[in-house]
């Protein structure tokens, strides 16, 4: 790829939600799209204002919750009718309505395990280290102030122009994210 | 989007005057900075002399056998039956509280889901520890598992027991998940606050690097909320399948179709007794009467008192049923119930459960702390006896007269059932040390402030 620019990123802080909203709006009006928005809490608009829609987590715990439905009630036919057929009291060896809430569990255990697992690999957690952790400020991100990062790897960025483009937004600060 | 909240006729859910960073500074500092007060000492010293009775109890348990303990035939299933049902239908109102009432949007849930879902897992621990120490010979508890052995076997899954087995470690894996993912950004709170070198290495190994990131938030609240509906049925399923265990039986008292229902709402009935035992000293000890309001409280006790007429009507049905059954082993059962040996019990359990409640109803009793931990105490016995009732009349005076017998709990069970509530107590008490009580994160997104205005953006 191409040469590792000199910094991640320049790093505004803002001091609420509207603040970083508007920003986050602007930034991407004006071309930006390699950007992103560090909150407290999650805040709804960002992911529309970052033009977030598509996400595979529910998909993934769909297929998931249909593994778990399948392993849990072919366990139970293969041990029952196929390994080990042992008659029970007359009742048929595949015995359908007593398989139920085995397979019900292992659905609900096997999706509720890819929602929590794809979530952790969507986001590249556990990540032990990433460059916005390098500014001092940034441990306020996890109390009461909001962020906007853009990183060098966007085409329009320039480290001058986009530090003067940021301070249009009135922004606390605005630092140089090292990597 | 939506408009702010206006003044709730029934109180605030979160004392007025805070930010986003008292609200992160005050929950935090419990665990942080705050000197940890001298009750959380006597408190947990106490929690711990009784965990240590525990394992006095297994010790003697596992070293002698279960002979120790007053089971007999024909009453197999006694104090572990009893105490496994009472501590994992404790566990239910956490789940009910974290996952129903967030689907339901019940914003006030925000202050008490975090505590109630480590109550969740503690009891659920507590109640895994009866069937595998029933066993006899717990090292073998992974007999109950499907894997290839070479004894060439299976086990039988035509059997309500099994069915406890999936159902109880379905549920203690998906409530450690939820727990565990509503604490990643907290925890991550905690790493950039932490003043001690020690604490924010352990928070940020445990936060794994999370920085609240929008893109992380967006799959973060889909999985939240997809944990939530998973966990919805599953909780309703897992106390289900508890009455499955005896509505599967043909002994009478137990084979009987109101169980699944009755089971479920007398186990968000305890639950909701437990989360009010724990919040009120909670509350007043660390002085968060801000974030556990009287209106949470309040509320509370309104769940307690629908579900607890839903238990009564599942006593009342019990009865009727016994009676238009025809069935004179039926008939015998409720009868011995009212007036056999275990009667003193059985009216106790009616005070407790049916008459006791009741005061509920008055505002009054709804807006004193001292009567509601009096109420949720109550309650807390009364299910107790509810599972004892149902366990041990039922098995204590089946078909034939010849093979009737009475039980009693011997030292060893009542160490054993007090030795959990040790164990509860003490992981409890690490808890509220050691992690933060009150989600963080979510409180945050309660306050005014944190409403995004359409018009500025």
């Amino acid at each position: 790829m191409t040469r590792r620019p000199a910094i991640y990123g320049l790093l505004a802080e803002f001091n609420d939600p509207n603040e970083l909203v508007s920003a986050v709006r602007g930034a991407h009006a004006a071309g930006y799209r390699r950007l992103d928005a560090y909150t407290p809490f999650p805040i709804e608009e960002l992911s529309e204002a970052l033009d977030m829609h598509r996400n595979r987590l529910p998909l993934i715990v769909l297929i998931g919750g249909i593994l778990g439905a399948c392993a849990g009630l072919g366990l139970q036919y293969w041990t029952s009718v196929i390994d080990y057929p042992i008659n029970v009291a007359g009742r048929p060896l595949f015995s359908l309505p007593s398989f139920i809430p085995i397979t019900f569990e292992c659905t609900v255990l096997v999706a509720a395990l890819s929602a929590v697992f794809g979530m952790l690999a969507l986001n590249g957690l556990p990540m032990p280290y990433h460059p916005v952790f390098n500014v001092p400020r940034f441990a306020l991100a996890t109390r009461d102030r909001f962020f906007l990062c853009i990183e060098a790897t966007d085409p329009q960025f320039d480290r001058d122009a986009t530090r003067r483009f940021l301070e249009r937004f009135v922004p606390r600060s605005v630092s140089e994210v090292e990597h | 989007m939506s408009a702010p909240l206006p003044e709730h006729p029934a109180g605030p859910i979160i004392g007025p005057g805070h930010t986003f960073s008292t609200v992160t500074d005050k929950i935090s500092a419990v665990v942080l900075t705050r000197k940890t007060p001298i009750g959380w000492f006597i408190g947990f010293a106490l929690s711990f002399s009784l965990l240590m009775l525990f394992l006095v109890a297994v010790t003697h348990l596992v070293f002698t056998g279960i002979g120790i303990w007053g089971i007999n035939e024909p009453v197999a299933w006694g104090f572990d039956i009893v105490n496994f049902v009472w501590w994992i239908g404790i566990g239910h109102a956490g789940t009910l509280i974290s996952a129903i009432l967030l689907l339901f949007r019940q914003e006030w849930r925000t202050s008490i889901n975090r505590f109630a879902e480590a109550m969740t897992l503690f009891a659920v621990a507590c109640a895994a520890m009866f069937p595998v120490l029933h066993l006899g010979r717990p090292w073998l508890a992974y007999w109950l598992f499907p894997y290839p052995n070479t004894m060439g076997i299976w086990p039988q899954f035509r059997s309500p027991l099994m069915w406890d087995v999936f159902a109880v470690s379905t549920y203690a894996t998906v409530s450690l998940m939820f727990w565990f993912v509503g604490l990643i950004p907290d925890l991550a709170t905690l790493r950039d606050r932490s003043p001690s070198r020690v604490g924010r290495g352990i928070y940020g190994i445990l936060a794994m690097g999370w920085r609240g990131s929008a893109a992380h938030w967006h799959r973060y609240e889909t999985a939240y909320l997809l944990l939530a509906g998973l966990s919805t049925p599953l909780v309703v399923s897992v106390h289900t399948i508890v009455s499955f265990d005896f509505a599967v039986g043909v002994i009478p008292g137990w084979h009987a179709t109101v169980f699944p229902p009755y089971f479920v709402a007398g186990a968000i009935y305890a639950g909701f007794a437990m989360v009010m035992t724990l919040a009120i000293p909670l509350r007043k000890i660390y002085g968060l009467e801000d974030f556990i309001t009287m209106r949470h409280l309040n509320y509370m006790a309104r769940i307690t008192l629908a579900t607890g007429l839903i238990v009564a009507y599942g006593y009342m049905m019990e009865a009727f049923m016994a009676w238009y059954s025809g069935s004179p082993y039926e008939e015998y059962m409720i009868l011995n119930r009212f007036s056999g040996p275990y009667n003193s019990m059985y009216w106790t359990l009616i005070v407790c459960n049916v008459v006791v409640p009741q005061l509920l109803w008055f505002e009054r009793v709804r807006s004193s702390v001292v009567a509601l931990f009096a109420v949720s105490m109550v309650v807390n016995v009364g299910m107790w006896l509810e599972r004892y009732i149902i366990i041990v009349v039922s098995l204590s005076r089946d078909f034939l007269p010849s093979s009737w017998g009475l039980y009693s709990g011997t030292v060893w069970d009542w160490s054993t059932f007090i030795g959990t509530i040790g164990l509860f107590l003490t992981l409890l008490f690490l808890f509220i040390r050691f992690l933060p009580m009150i989600s963080i994160f979510e409180m945050r997104t309660l306050l005014p402030e944190a409403e995004v205005k359409e018009e500025l953006a």
